[in-house]
């Protein structure tokens, strides 16, 4: 839970300011901006996930670094990572639809 | 991979080592390392046997989850076990054991315990559950704090009327404070934390140097990272200078990240006091939902036992934890006490002092020759 995972910016939700797509080790993921509203986010950029919100922003070298450190921590690293492959938020494509027929949007 | 490599460098490393030999001299220095992560790398990578006798690491309360008190895990299954609830929680909290076992305990007598990665998923599990009750268990440092309190903001946004958060959010700087002023601890400085800092910035650990008289240098989770914040540390002391340096200016700016802590002061507020595992009560350190989100609050919802236990007597987490001894000095350690089956919360999180001393301290001798030094 504690751990920062890099991934890369592909494309910023097209209705949701707070959404971005992000490639997570090849992998395709939506991950929340939100707190990094004031850090004008655009594709390409690197970011550091963090229970499915990007925490920071960092260049691509800290990118290869924290994903190097990662991959030696093992188990706990591969859990997270299967964590975030299969979180619900991070698979959906945008707005869902609630249980009881009322719009719903992350 | 080449920057990869230059923070591995056996040739690099070994330099910053000749450089910490020749800067603490004869002297004795020992440094607190307050984050998780930097527990983790420094076992991971055998620093502390690389580095000479005289600078001695000490693993400080930065693992969230090391730090929630038993009885708190008590609520938590309180909660888990009232009729109708679904509980959610991130996966590192479901084995920390409290006084009447853990969470996975709880799912297999019944209750309907779920991991989540995110508190986002939890918010998701309410709205596709309309007819349960769902709770998420927040732990976390600063640096997961403002994740629970967006998730809360969009569930207001929404008017999810089934989601409540039972907070255990922790703030960095008083366990900090708590530790400068406890009598058995004699450090010489601190390892600022790397994660959290992005969040709260430099500026909260000034009263570090300023009123303790201590130097404080925030840190990244690279050896390099680790050993250069060591040198900064005593180029400080021997320079006669005491403030707050940053080693990971590749991602900690001294403001930290302003939109975060906005959030975090819109959705919570301080509460007088919360326990630690190991360090007792301490006041102000701790995060509650602010009233405007009462109707959010686990706590005021749901009748928790809300009774302080204390820790097993074998279990000396507290003593690990303030750093007064070494994970394998704790009698229970790896015997009694192992990653499969925990007495206390540092043999259960990887970034635990015990659980990373216990998966890496066996092999760390032949990682620190890599690194270019061993005695």
């Amino acid at each position: 839970m504690c751990l920062g995972i890099p991934g890369q910016v592909v494309e910023m939700h097209p209705t949701h300011e707070h959404l971005a797509r992000v490639d997570v080790s090849g992998v395709g993921r939506m991950i929340n901006i939100g707190l990094l509203e004031d850090e004008n986010v655009v594709p390409g950029d690197w970011v550091l996930i963090h229970v499915g919100f990007a925490m920071s922003k960092i260049d691509e070298e800290e990118a290869r670094l924290a994903l190097a450190s990662l991959q030696m921590m093992g188990e706990a690293f591969t859990d997270e990572v299967e964590a975030l492959m299969t979180s619900p938020t991070t698979m959906t494509t945008g707005p869902t639809t609630r249980g009881d027929g009322e719009r719903w949007e992350f | 991979m080449k920057f990869v490599d230059e923070y591995r460098d056996p040739v690099a490393a070994r330099s910053v080592v000749a450089r910490i030999v020749d800067l603490a001299g004869d002297d004795h220095f020992k440094f607190m390392e307050v984050c998780g992560g930097h527990t983790h790398t420094i076992y991971r990578h055998g620093i502390e046997h690389v580095l000479p006798e005289g600078v001695e690491l000490v693993h400080g309360p930065g693992c969230p989850v090391c730090v929630i008190p038993m009885g708190r895990v008590d609520d938590a299954i309180a909660i888990a076990e009232t009729p109708g609830v679904i509980f959610t929680s991130f996966g590192d909290m479901m084995r920390v054991p409290g006084s009447k076992g853990n969470l996975l305990g709880a799912k297999a007598r019944g209750a309907d315990v779920r991991f989540v990665y995110s508190p986002l998923d939890a918010l998701r599990i309410a709205v596709d559950n309309p007819d349960r009750n769902v709770v998420f268990f927040a732990v976390g440092f600063e640096t997961t704090a403002p994740s629970t309190a967006i998730t809360l903001l969009h569930a207001r946004e929404q008017r999810v009327t089934n989601f409540h958060v039972f907070s255990n959010h922790v703030t960095i700087v008083p366990p900090i404070k708590a530790i400068l002023e406890s009598p058995d601890l004699r450090l010489d400085g601190f390892l600022g934390p790397g994660h959290v800092s992005t969040v709260v910035g430099n500026r909260p650990y000034r009263f570090v140097p300023e009123k303790y008289g201590k130097p404080l240098v925030t840190a990244g989770f690279e050896p390099l990272d680790i050993l250069q914040a060591i040198v900064m540390l005593l180029l400080q002391i021997r320079q006669g200078r005491c403030e707050v340096e940053n080693q990971y200016t590749r991602v900690v700016r001294d403001e930290g990240n302003p939109r975060a802590l906005q959030i975090l002061a819109e959705v919570f507020e301080l509460r007088p006091h919360f326990e630690w595992r190991g360090l007792g009560f301490i006041s102000q350190s701790a995060l509650r939902l602010r009233p405007e989100f009462a109707d959010f609050d686990a706590e005021l919802r749901y009748a928790v036992p809300g009774v302080r236990v204390a820790d097993p007597k074998a279990c000396q987490c507290g003593e690990v934890l303030k750093g007064v001894i070494k994970p394998w000095e704790c009698k229970v350690f790896g015997t009694a006490c192992t990653p499969e089956t925990p007495i206390g919360t540092c043999m259960v999180s990887s970034e635990g002092a015990c659980a990373a001393y216990y998966n890496f301290g066996r092999v760390h001798r032949e990682v620190a020759v890599t690194l270019g030094r061993s005695r």
